[in-house]
């Protein structure tokens, strides 16, 4: 029988929760790296027992982690993150130049073709592989060297490059987006990049068409069809039908369009899940009401999810790599909050129950979906 | 021998219990500590020192014999007592945070 296991990052730790394929009794293991933040953790989709792992302190700075028996056990890998060449400067907040430091790992995606290659999306903002699992960095620089990097502006959380998706056709397309730099892509395996930008609106910016400077803050595709992107942005949920050349909004009746995490039905294209968050200064559910909104036309039509989750004086958010979906016949969607809270659905969004509701805020959540 | 206190953390992830021995040949320099405690320790490298300037992390304080050592050359000889293992290098992080 199948099961899940999802992977969950904390600002203390990391903890693992598994369950069969009925997903209503969990078991909860962790914390790992008490008192390390964990920005995020995924397993490899070629050898799902391979997991890696970003921790960091302010205190101790960056470690990777890596398991190679589903997260039961954990090894220290190599944690050098050198830029390639002179880093040279983006933009601070006030707009002065600012020289290039690395600060963490946020976000991990392992090959889909091998276990042993892994990307991380680092603060400040830049793109590195490992191809021996995970025991030395290299740094894509084409994407830092694009001639718009000296313009990247960090968003409040910092200048992170926090989504890496990789095309599953194997032709070698990425994209990536950076806080508050926009969506990149290349179709070269990293070589060379080009933002991908049109169509975005950001209305604290001077020019509204900018190549550069506008705050993502996820994207999410389905396997089956690459060059549909959903896109979560400071403002707004947007759509590409064409690899990220053009957007187009469709937050339609979302009762706010600002959020973070944004994902995607395993066997529905066509159906995509947000949590909307007022913004700009709360952040947290509007009306202290938690819910996930669903939409199964790709935008626009929206309705609320909210059965199983609390609907009154509720004020936590959820960060941006928090959702996942598994795979299993009935979609499992599952979020993490920074109240600790991780919620599950075994049915797409209909209901939803904790799996556990008191570990420490949530920065990130993955899900494996294991035979 | 150079006696050296690690922090929690850096204990729970290097696997050592209490304090760390290390032989160091030549002049004790806390430049000289950290090579031999990081050759003995890798998974240590990159914690208390950045792995390209080897700048001391700002959270991060060495103390030995009442004395604050963080300012200190890396090529600086280190106290008598902590060069003669009479006294322990401690490796401090900072009281800070939530």
């Amino acid at each position: 029988m199948s099961s899940v296991r999802v992977l969950v990052g904390t600002r203390k730790g990391a903890f693992v929760l598994t369950s069969d394929g009925k997903r209503d009794q969990w078991d909860v293991s962790g914390p790992y790296f008490a008192g390390w933040e964990i920005y995020h953790l995924k397993g490899s989709p070629v050898d799902p027992n391979r997991l890696y792992a970003s921790q960091s302190t302010g205190w101790f700075g960056q470690l990777m982690q890596r398991s190679n028996d589903g997260g039961k056990t954990w090894e220290p890998v190599g944690n050098k993150f050198v830029y390639d060449g002179v880093p040279g400067t983006h933009q601070w907040y006030d707009g002065t130049p600012h020289p290039w430091e690395f600060k963490r790992v946020w976000h991990l995606e392992p090959s889909l073709t091998d276990a042993d290659t892994v990307y991380a999306g680092v603060e400040d903002a830049a793109l590195f592989r490992s191809t021996d699992a995970g025991q030395t960095w290299q740094e894509l620089s084409g994407l830092r060297r694009h001639g718009s990097g000296r313009h990247w502006q960090p968003g409040a959380g910092g200048m992170c490059l926090h989504t890496i998706l990789l095309d599953p056709s194997g032709n070698g397309r990425i994209f990536i987006a950076i806080s508050a730099a926009g969506a990149f892509r290349s179709d070269d395996s990293g070589a060379t990049w080009q933002p991908i930008n049109r169509g975005l609106r950001s209305q604290q910016i001077p020019d509204q068409d900018a190549e550069v400077g506008h705050c993502v803050h996820r994207i999410a595709m389905h396997r089956s069809r690459p060059s549909v992107l959903f896109m979560q942005k400071h403002w707004d949920v947007m759509r590409s039908d064409n690899g990220g050349d053009s957007w187009q909004e469709v937050s339609g009746n979302l009762p706010t369009d600002f959020g973070f995490v944004i994902d995607v039905h395993t066997h529905e294209p066509e159906t995509i899940f947000v949590v909307p968050i007022k913004s700009d200064s709360e952040h947290f559910p509007p009306d202290g009401k938690l819910r996930v909104y669903r939409s199964r036309t790709g935008g626009n039509e929206w309705e609320p999810m909210t059965k199983g989750l609390p609907q009154s004086d509720c004020y936590v958010n959820v960060l941006r790599d928090a959702m996942a979906v598994d795979s299993l016949d009935q979609c499992g969607v599952y979020f993490g909050t920074t109240g600790g809270q991780v919620y599950a659905s075994a049915d797409a969004g209909d209901s939803w129950a904790p799996i556990v509701r008191d570990l420490p805020a949530v920065l990130s959540v993955e899900v494996q979906t294991l035979q | 021998m150079i006696r050296v206190e690690l922090p929690a953390h850096l204990r729970i992830l290097a696997h050592v219990a209490g304090e760390v021995q290390l032989p160091v040949e030549g002049k004790a320099t806390l430049g000289s500590v950290l090579d031999a405690l990081e050759a003995r320790y890798p998974m240590l490298r990159g914690t208390l020192r950045d792995q390209v300037t080897e700048q001391r992390r700002p959270f991060v304080r060495f103390f030995a014999c009442a004395e604050d050592l963080s300012h200190e050359a890396p090529d600086a000889p280190l106290p008598e007592a902590v060069a003669s293992g009479a006294e322990p290098l401690l490796i401090v992080g900072a009281i800070a945070g939530g």
